[in-house]
């Protein structure tokens, strides 16, 4: 019971950090259809910039906001100078932000150096409680309360707002939405951005966790995220929260268990679905 | 009358393919004016090339003077034209409410009057106001599209084939329907069905391989079996 209890904390937490990432990767490729490889580069950057802001102001909500909103930035300019010129080209797509992940992710290593930097857990969440035989860190019981604030906060924008209510009529017909006077490329920007800040506040998050950040760590998570839409499926906020969470919990048992079968459970399950689901188990129509 | 929609010579083309190879005509304020031709014609084509969806090659496009060639379909919206598609455009995922809402620029007191007034025209959407679109018949569908492009202080609507694949007594009441709002309201129409046209429209252009070949008024057009038969087919 002590190690289910364990598990069910852990996969949450990881589950809520992969959600962070594939919410906004899952939007940017419902409504605009890009396939986006640079989320894992501004993932790193989020906790790049959490780590210098932190480091310097030990503030932790301020270098949380320091991340996303620079990283906000990043992603509007990577939107309006990139990938508003490839709109409905894939592969030009899949070259441009390949590129772009390449660039950044150098950039990365040029400021902050090739070995990863360390940080500590700010005090109020440095603690853990001893349950039974089993272990209760904080930061992750922490991470599930963001996980679910930002899920309900993406919720409440999705479905109560008109923002939100444009970025659902966009998904299934952008070209309509124009015809009605909304200029769409103005939410395809704030849509990208926004993706963007939550793979930061992903990153940002990140880095007190393990207690470091390096380069190649976006990587990892992007991939997960990628398998998240795909289980989730595209422009599905619900499959997002969904396959996440899924994710997280699957991760944490074979990670417990069969730890060497990590990467084989995420993909088998990704092919199974995919096979039986094609669409993903909560995927929208789309019309472009 | 005044000039509202005026176009000469307009060229589109969609990838290698020149679809309109000449169209002129001219739509005046509070004018029914109905676009017919065989199928393939061009007539979606024109109602989407004055939408800024299709790309423009040369030729004139100008409403009220002002020219819309060029320009993003956000911004020719919003110089006052309706546009309801062939397949309704209506956003599945969202509510009827919702789809009203989307459309209108702003929740002022008129606004909401207008809202008022489509819902009691076609008072099935009243009455599923909160359903999911998705839900609604072709019939309904077609009305939520037609309402959409009233909710705003239109200038004028473009509505392309309004009775496809829908049953004759549904055609009927969007007849009625469309009489209602040619009172208040500048339509360019696109139709197949001869009846529909004739009970809606005061004056026909009629398009041939992207060009306009006749013009008139519907009396003469309805009165004139053989230009029927040469420029229409089987009617």
């Amino acid at each position: 019971m002590d190690v289910f209890f364990m598990l069910l904390i852990n996969g949450l937490a990881e589950g809520a950090l992969i959600f962070l990432m594939a919410s906004g990767l899952s939007i940017i490729l419902g409504l605009m259809g890009v396939v986006n490889f640079t989320h894992g580069t501004l993932f790193i950057w989020g906790g790049y910039i959490y780590i210098a802001t932190y480091n310097r102001t030990q503030s932790f909500l301020l270098s949380v906001l320091a991340a996303m909103a620079a990283v906000f930035l990043l992603g509007a300019v990577f939107e309006k100078l990139f990938v508003s010129r490839v709109y409905g080209n894939i592969p030009a797509q899949i070259l441009i932000t390949l590129g772009l992940q390449v660039i950044f992710t150098d950039l990365v290593r040029l400021i902050w150096g090739a070995t990863p930097i360390t940080v500590a857990r700010p005090d109020f969440l440095a603690g853990r409680w001893v349950i039974g035989g089993a272990t209760i860190v904080h930061y992750r019981v922490f991470l599930i309360f963001v996980g679910l604030l930002v899920a309900i906060g993406i919720h409440l924008l999705i479905t109560k707002t008109r923002i939100g209510m444009v970025i659902r009529a966009g998904v299934q017909r952008p070209d309509m939405v124009q015809a009605l006077g909304i200029n769409i490329k103005l939410y395809f920007t704030f849509v990208f951005a926004g993706g963007a800040a939550l793979a930061a506040l992903g990153g940002a998050l990140y880095a007190p966790l393990t207690g470091s950040m390096s380069s190649t760590a976006g990587l990892h998570n992007q991939v997960l995220a990628f398998i998240v839409v795909v289980i989730g499926g595209m422009g599905s906020f619900l499959g997002s929260a969904f396959g996440s969470i899924f994710l997280g919990l699957m991760g944490a048992v074979v990670a417990w268990f069969v730890p060497s079968l990590s990467v084989v459970a995420n993909v088998t399950l990704m092919a199974l679905i995919l096979a039986f689901k094609p669409n993903g188990l909560f995927g929208l129509a789309v019309k472009k | 009358m005044k000039s509202l929609l005026k176009i000469e010579d307009l060229v589109s083309y969609i990838g290698l393919y020149t679809i309109l190879q000449g169209v002129t005509m001219e739509v005046n304020k509070g004018e029914a004016v109905v676009i017919l031709g065989r199928n393939g014609a061009g007539k979606t084509t024109l109602l989407r090339t004055i939408m800024g969806l299709v790309n423009t090659r040369s030729g004139t496009l100008a409403l009220e003077g002002r020219s819309l060639i060029g320009r993003p379909t956000y911004t020719i919206a919003k110089e006052g034209i309706g546009y309801c598609p062939e397949d309704y455009g209506v956003f599945d995922e969202l509510t009827i409410e919702e789809n009203l809402k989307i459309a209108m620029w702003k929740e002022d007191k008129e606004t909401l009057q207008r809202r008022d007034y489509v819902l009691d025209l076609f008072p099935d959407l009243k009455v599923a106001y909160k359903r999911l679109s998705k839900t609604l018949s072709g019939g309904q569908r077609q009305m939520l599209s037609i309402s959409r492009s009233l909710i705003n202080d239109n200038k004028i609507i473009l509505i392309d084939e309004p009775s496809k694949g829908l049953a004759p007594v549904v055609i009927e009441r969007l007849a009625h329907a469309l009489q209602e709002i040619r009172k208040h309201t500048t339509i360019l129409l696109v139709e197949q069905n001869f009846a529909l046209a004739c009970a809606v429209g005061e004056r026909y252009y009629i398009i041939d391989e992207g060009r306009t070949v006749d013009e008139g008024r519907m009396e003469a057009l309805m009165s004139d079996k053989a230009l029927q038969s040469r420029h229409l087919g089987a009617i």
